[in-house]
Formats: structure tokens, sequence, C-alpha cells
């Protein structure tokens, strides 16, 4: 078995430190870290969504993965920065002004370190000029907020609107999720995607962004 | 009439099935052993560190309605405002299960360790859930000690957020609750903390008041539909 299939038969299987092991041994072989990245690491985490989306594994499954995934790229990172190999691109993620929930936040942003996007997490309670200011300065493309209360909400709203009063609005797209969330709620303030869950949230940056 | 209940740690143990619905996991799928070791690992920290605790205290009708109005934003037509008319007694009640639980699961989400963290949160949410129940039989308890209930007496929890009563409700509820004794806080937006804390209205009275058809307005939006189930659960009169 070559060793990029390696990576990725125990990433799936969730196994962290032998993931950082192998990688370290696929480096020391001098496979180009991009090939290492694409095909071990995230064609692993491809899998593991996949079969998590047809209810072959479950959340937890998906998170070992998740942790296996991250062993991989601790290992990686220095490569990929001397290489200058960029992520899939740069998302901001954080729970909006007035909301302390972050599981579902925390999930969507292992999702999409698993899936090759470079993650900022502003955490919880975050003004709507955090956001944007944020994805400004670091040339984000997409801001993805989450809510979890009723009484929160509307201030996905007040990032949209900035968002379109900047005249962001071409190249900095919105998601937005939570309990209380809905696709027909994400068309009513403008944004740009709804995400039902974690796994569904990847697949919607995945699809403003135009990857696989 | 104010109670402050403290709770056994067998009592604080959540459901099994409860947990796993948390995790995506349907009741009756086998799962790995990654996933036993998993939900014995969230069990284990959880017993250690949650500190659960509850308060009630009666309420009448009147001081109920002003409660349930809040900030005048609930649903004109809900099941909560039913029900609670038709209550032969009202208590508001309160519960959390601590502040180190949250922070325990914060520190192992930024620590890298996701599964445990997220196998933790959903023991927790199960956990608070389970001692919700605890509560409303301690009330069936107590009215029943005071004469005040008969052995069909059903009580039901009903908290703001759902069904149509507004979310900033909380902020009358806790005012007239005084939960801070318990350790229990509003922040500016209605949210509770700690996070794993449940607060809401205890409606004691004959087991149909509780029953209604999901017809209210607000149950078009509802994705759960979960009094449906507690509904199932009542007992035949």
């Amino acid at each position: 078995m070559d060793i990029l299939t390696q990576i990725s038969d125990t990433l799936i299987g969730g196994d962290d430190e032998k993931v950082a092991r192998i990688t370290r041994q696929a480096i020391d072989q001098g496979i180009p870290a991009k090939d290492i990245l694409d095909i071990g690491l995230i064609g692993g985490m491809n899998t593991v969504g996949e079969r998590f989306k047809v209810h072959e594994i479950f959340l937890p499954e998906v998170l070992l993965s998740a942790r296996a995934m991250h062993a991989g790229m601790d290992e990686l990172k220095p490569l990929l920065i001397r290489d200058g190999i960029p992520s899939r691109g740069r998302v901001i993620i954080g729970s909006v002004q007035g909301d302390l929930h972050d599981i579902g936040k925390n999930l969507v942003g292992i999702m999409l370190k698993g899936a090759g996007f470079e993650v900022i997490d502003l955490g919880n309670d975050v003004a709507p000029e955090s956001f944007v200011e944020t994805a400004t300065r670091e040339n984000a493309v997409i801001i993805g907020m989450s809510a979890l209360l009723t009484t929160t909400m509307p201030m996905m709203g007040s990032v949209v609107n900035l968002v379109r009063e900047q005249g962001l609005g071409d190249r900095l797209k919105t998601i937005i999720g939570g309990a209380p969330v809905s696709e027909e709620y994400a068309r009513q303030i403008g944004a740009d995607a709804y995400g039902f869950d974690a796994a569904n949230a990847v697949d919607r940056v995945k699809g403003i962004i135009g990857v696989n | 009439m104010t109670e402050t209940i403290t709770f056994s740690t067998e009592e604080a143990a959540p459901d099994r099935n409860a947990v796993f619905e948390g995790q995506g996991i349907p009741a009756g799928v086998g799962v790995t052993q990654d996933i036993e070791d998993l939900y014995n690992t969230a069990l284990d920290v959880l017993s250690d560190s949650a500190a659960p605790v509850a308060m009630f205290a009666e309420i009448s009708k009147v001081d109920f309605a002003l409660v349930y109005r809040g900030e005048g934003f609930n649903e004109p037509s809900t099941p909560v405002k039913d029900i609670s008319a038709r209550a032969e007694q009202l208590a508001l009640f309160a519960l959390t299960l601590g502040k180190s639980i949250s922070e325990i699961i914060t520190e192992r989400f930024e620590a890298g360790d996701f599964a445990v963290a997220s196998m933790l949160d959903s023991a927790a949410s199960a956990a608070a859930d389970r001692l919700a129940g605890i509560v409303e039989k301690r009330l069936i308890e107590l009215l029943v000690s005071k004469g005040l209930a008969t052995p069909s007496t059903t009580v039901l929890g009903y908290s703001p957020g759902y069904c149509g009563w507004h979310m900033s409700g909380q902020e009358k509820l806790l005012d007239f609750l005084q939960p801070g004794r318990i350790g229990i806080s509003l922040t500016e937006s209605f949210l509770m903390q700690p996070l794993k804390s449940i607060s809401g209205v205890l409606v004691a009275g004959p087991a149909d008041i509780h029953r209604f058809a999901n017809s209210y307005p607000v149950c078009a939006l509802c994705d759960t539909q979960s009094c449906r189930k507690r509904i199932r659960a009542l007992p035949e009169t």
C-alpha cells in the first residue's frame, strides 16, 4: 500500500498519533507536501465526509478523524508554508454578538479545516464589525456565523448588511447556521448560504468557492 | 414556597439514548468501541465535574401571567398560555449543571480533543434534561405531601424559547425566581449562564391539560415536534 493511502486509511480510522507518524515518514521520503495534503489528508477526510452523509459513520468518528487530520497537518504545515501552498480559502467563523454557544461553530471550524480551508475562529459574542474587519484584513472569502438564540439571530443580518454597505459582496460571502436559523431566514437577510449541520456547511462553502 | 434541590450522582447520569441522539446516533444502532470509550469518558468527566442543583418557587396564575407576558414578544397563541390557564398549581424552576462542565467542554475543544468535547456536551445536555424530569417529580411529591395534588396530578415543565414563549421571557422569570442563589444569571441577550442550565414553569394538573394538538401557528415552524413524545407518555385518564 502506498504511503499516501496509508495516511488516508489511518485518518479514516481516527488514529491521530499514527497519522502524524506516517505523515512524517512521507515527508522524510520526499513526497510533495501538496500530495500528502490533497491525497493523504484531505482525501481521507473526504471519504469520512461521504460516509457520514450516508450514515455509515457518526459524528464521534468524524471528530476522531478530524483530530487525526489536525495531527497530520501539524507535521505538514511548515512545508506548506515553505512551499507557498495556499489553503482552499480563508474562512472567518464566530458566534454572533450576544451568543455564547459555540459547539456548532466549533464543529464547522473543525470540518472546514479538515476540508483544507484556513479557519480564523473569532470565538463567541462577535460584533458585526469584528467579522467584517477581520475578513477584510485577512482576505477571507467567507464569513460563517452561528446563532443558537432567536434573540441573537438578527445580528446575522447586521453582518450581511455591513458586507453589502462596504461593497464587499462580490468577494466576501456569508453563510449562517444554528438551531433557530433556516434556509428561509438566510434568504430573508440576504445571506449567501445556510448550513443545516456542520457537514452541510462545509459542502455549501465548497459550493460557494467552487471546489470539490 | 421555594425549594432547592440537590441531586445524587446517579440522578445526574444522563440517559444513554439521549446522549447518542445528541451525537446523531439513532437508538438501537450498534456503535464501535471508539464511541463506547468516548461515551464512558464523557460520563466520567461529567460525574467528576458537574455540580447539579435546582430550585423551584410557587407562583400564582396572576403573577405567572405577568412573567409569561415578559417583554411582549410572545406569539399571540401558544400552548403554554392555554395550559397554564388550566393549571391547578404553578411553580417557576431553574436548574444548572454548574459552570465547570461548560469550561471543561471548551478546554477540550481548544486542546483538540474534539470527540470527547462533543460527546461531553451531548452528555451534559441529556443530563440537564433528565434532571428537569426529576424536578417535575419532586414538585408532585411536595404537592402530594401538602394535600395539593392527587395521584393523577401530572407536572410538566415548559421553557421560554420554545413553542412561542419568547426567549426574553427568561428575564421576568429569573427576576421572580432569583436563581442567583444556585449560580444562574442571565446575559443581555437572555442567555442563561452557566450554559448547561434550564429554566421555565412547572405546570401541575390533570394529565389532560398537557395534551394539545400541534396546530398552533408556531407549530408549523417547529423542526423537532418533541411535544408529541411527551404527550404520548402522559398517563391515560
